[in-house]
């Protein structure tokens, strides 16, 4: 194949290709640098859309329905999304919530000391990375592979379970007051009726574009699955408690 | 050109709308089979009131209110398709399976034996006739060429120029001849009113097509008018593609010249002792001679056109089946033939089932041609990503083993957990589109749990405790219904429960026979659990989290 000359002074030995490429790519924006997300959750992000390169923490009772409501629209779009030490997601519900099986793909969960290794692997080659760490995550590891994110334009979302992370995700997203429909009162059936959908209400905060505090109150799961707006949401800032949330929550929503 | 370039004459036998009568469907019934949200096959009940291939599945619902939705899955379709390859083989030894629905053998010595073109396709229609479930048309073409055969056997170049495709029946589709046979030296004349894009889809290459379609543009929409072209002016000018194009409208095969019977060494086998019964195993060892049959034939700049998946089996059976892809046959493509091809002989019909375990399992590249390569995309396409992902899961799978690395595939049954089965990533061909579902999961689950489900399902369910206001144990009578209200799961208190959805599985099998009741139940802080009894012990199945 002949190849475009470039200037030698730049050219390393096999990548005349690679470097025309970078090149010729057009100047993007940070905001289109960024992967689509359902209408629902549009509001808790910054522009409205999944930022490329970032870390997403979910926390609380919902964060893996929530986890999965998040990348549903970007596995829709034709990303690929790999699921890291998770064998207990249920891929029915991912299903429902929108994820494209066919573009999912499972991992076990990796031996410690090889934990880092498999998901900088994956974080170099796939937009959507579920990750649930077993042990505590050194801060060497989560630098490299926040440098693999911004390199690939890739999402990595940390799935609540026994590991920890030395340091807090760029958009934290946690849920609190859920409250199921269909087998509870209000409309408590005892037996008769079935879960149908689930309020609850989720507060983003974070670093940078995602700084500024953010809250809503949605429908996850909806009814068929997916998340859904509350429509005619009451006063987003003060709710009425009829949860059972502690007060501390409150004071964090206010 | 020289004269041994003429095609040798070969029979194309097509039962026409394959993967609605291997959905286990009529073709009389409204049948529109989808994948990826498009319709990829329909039926002639369907067609006739306007649903076309390429439709979205909404628009072809809107057309056919009544239509039966299928999920395409091409391993249904091959392993449906293994019975009637077996009845052709009573014709002919030699048989080609181009793709489930279609097969093409060469004529030359079967013609002679049954006394003509026209005798041979007769007895191939009867024989098939005979071996398929319900009454179809099938069709028989006749050629020079498997091209020309393959369009003689079709309803006749479709009435819309380009963009159509072999879903369209004309009019009187059902009263034409069956057996269409094309002189010897008249395939250019019969080929000059088709669509260059048909010469495409037969290549089955997306360059092809993408090249038929520059050629539509340029007004060179038909196979006749490519065909006046010089053959020197449209390889300078459209390379490789536009060449095989070219010589297919001519009525040339694609490659005769470059292409050869391999030397026996690239064909690689391997022994299996124990012998092996269930298919995924083998399919499994099927990878592994993939890979080493691709980096044989890499080695050697080739790439296989038609390859040979053999078995041999405890008691002596010898197994042999041609697959055939005029566009290169790649690792993964060669092991999901294979996959398809064990799982069409292990679970087909009973009687033509091999008898013993399978001790020995060939993969014989019966064609090859020089490899010409693969384009990835200038700017790095979709095709880049899809292949940097491929090869950091094989990074993963050989870090942490092939059994760690597995993708979804949906299957029938009630539980959270039974409807989600796991196949090793290595098995699966993840560059190509993927069906997830295997054949039998949309039917009817009676005792299945409606959406939304449970986002979180626990491999191993630990037992827990559901009792009652008094703390009696809960539990479901024998028709089905809840003994007492539960109260408190473990230490903490119910808030409201759903339920009891029982379900009785394979009733009729002892080994495998499963009674189980679940019940949906809330707990006082708001999390949500689903719960399974199961010999007198609730299990904690999954959380809706």
């Amino acid at each position: 194949m002949t190849v475009v000359s470039a200037p030698e002074s730049a050219v390393g030995a096999g990548l005349p290709l690679e470097l025309l490429g970078q090149r010729a790519r057009p100047v993007t924006l940070a905001a289109e640098r960024s992967l689509p997300v359902s209408d629902a959750l549009a509001p808790l992000l910054p522009d409205g859309v999944l930022p490329r390169g970032v870390s997403v923490g979910v926390e609380g009772p919902g964060a893996t329905s929530l986890a999965l409501g998040l990348v549903a629209a970007a596995s829709a779009a034709g990303s690929w999304t790999v699921v890291v030490g998770a064998a207990d997601l249920g891929l029915v519900a991912a299903s429902e919530a929108g994820l494209v099986l066919a573009r999912t793909v499972m991992v076990a969960p990796p031996p410690p000391d090889r934990w880092a290794t498999v998901v900088a692997a994956l974080a170099e080659a796939v937009e959507v990375i579920l990750v649930r760490p077993t042990t505590r995550v050194r801060a060497t590891d989560v630098r490299r592979l926040g440098a693999h994110l911004r390199a690939r334009g890739g999402v990595l979302v940390r799935l609540p379970g026994p590991g920890s992370w030395p340091e807090a995700p760029d958009i934290a997203l946690r849920t609190t007051d859920p409250g199921w429909r269909g087998a509870v009162a209000p409309d408590r059936l005892d037996g008769a009726g079935r879960l149908r959908a689930r309020r609850l209400v989720v507060e983003a905060s974070g670093r940078r574009r995602a700084a500024r505090p953010r809250r809503l109150e949605l429908w996850l799961p909806g009814a068929d699955g997916r998340p859904m707006p509350v429509i005619a949401a009451p006063e987003p800032v003060a709710p009425t408690p009829t949860g059972t949330a502690s007060p501390a929550d409150w004071s964090r929503a206010g | 050109m020289a004269d041994d370039d003429l095609p040798a004459r070969a029979l194309v036998v097509r039962v026409p709308d394959w993967p609605v009568l291997a959905a286990g469907h009529d073709r009389s019934e409204p049948v529109v089979v989808v994948h990826a949200n498009r319709v990829v096959a329909t039926s002639a009940a369907a067609r006739s009131v306007g649903v076309r291939l390429g439709l979205r599945r909404r628009e072809a619902q809107r057309r056919c209110p009544s239509a039966v939705l299928v999920a395409a899955d091409p391993a249904r379709d091959a392993r449906a398709f293994e019975p009637v390859v077996v009845a052709l083989e009573a014709v002919t030894p030699r048989v080609e399976v181009t793709r489930p629905g279609e097969a093409a053998f060469a004529t030359r010595g079967p013609s002679r034996y049954h006394g003509g073109d026209a005798a041979l396709g007769a007895r191939v229609i009867e024989v098939l006739t005979a071996a398929l479930p319900r009454p179809v048309p099938v069709r028989v073409g006749v050629a020079d060429g498997a091209f020309a055969a393959t369009c003689a056997s079709r309803p006749g170049p479709p009435a819309r120029p380009l963009g159509s495709d072999d879903g369209v029946d004309p009019p009187a589709a059902d009263q034409v001849d069956p057996v269409q046979v094309v002189a010897p030296g008249r395939s250019p004349a019969s080929l000059t009113a088709w669509p260059v894009l048909a010469a495409a889809r037969y290549l089955g290459t997306s360059a092809a097509e993408a090249t038929a379609e520059v050629l539509g543009r340029l007004g060179l929409g038909t196979l006749g008018a490519l065909a006046t072209l010089p053959a020197t002016d449209v390889l300078a000018r459209f390379g490789t593609d536009g060449a095989l194009l070219h010589r297919l409208a001519r009525g040339l095969d694609p490659r005769p010249l470059s292409t050869r019977r391999p030397a026996p060494e690239l064909a690689v086998g391997t022994e299996l002792d124990p012998p092996v019964e269930r298919v995924d195993v083998l399919a499994f060892r099927a990878v592994a001679l993939a890979d080493t049959l691709h980096g044989r034939l890499d080695h050697d700049g080739l790439a296989c056109l038609r390859l040979a998946i053999e078995v041999e089996t405890e008691h002596g059976e010898l197994r042999r089946r041609s697959w055939r892809h005029e566009g290169g046959l790649n690792a993964a493509a060669v092991a999901e033939r294979a996959r398809w091809q064990l799982d069409g002989w292990l679970n087909g019909p009973v009687a033509d089932r091999p008898t013993a375990g399978v001790t020995r399992l060939l993969l014989d590249p019966e064609e090859v041609v020089a490899a010409r390569g693969r384009q990835l995309g200038f700017w790095g396409g979709e095709t880049r990503i899809d292949e940097g992902a491929a090869r950091a899961l094989t990074r993963v799978a050989a870090l942490l083993g092939t059994e760690a690395v597995t993708v979804p595939e949906l299957c029938g049954g009630r539980g959270p957990g039974d409807r989600v089965g796991a196949v090793s990533a290595a098995a699966v061909d993840l560059s190509g589109e993927r069906v997830v579902a295997r054949p039998g999961t949309t039917g009817p689950w009676p005792g299945r749990l409606p959406a939304p489900s449970p986002a979180l399902v626990f491999p191993d369910p630990a037992p827990v405790d559901l009792v009652d206001a008094q703390g009696r144990p809960v539990g479901v009578g024998g028709r089905g219904a809840i003994t007492a209200a539960p109260a408190r799961l473990g230490r903490h208190q119910v808030g409201g429960w759903a339920g009891p959805w029982p379900a009785e599985e394979r009733w009729w099998d002892p080994d495998r026979a499963r009674r189980r009741a679940r019940v949906q139940v809330v707990l006082a802080d708001g999390t949500a659990h689903l719960l399974a009894l199961e010999h007198g012990v609730w299990h904690l199945e999954g959380t809706y989290d």
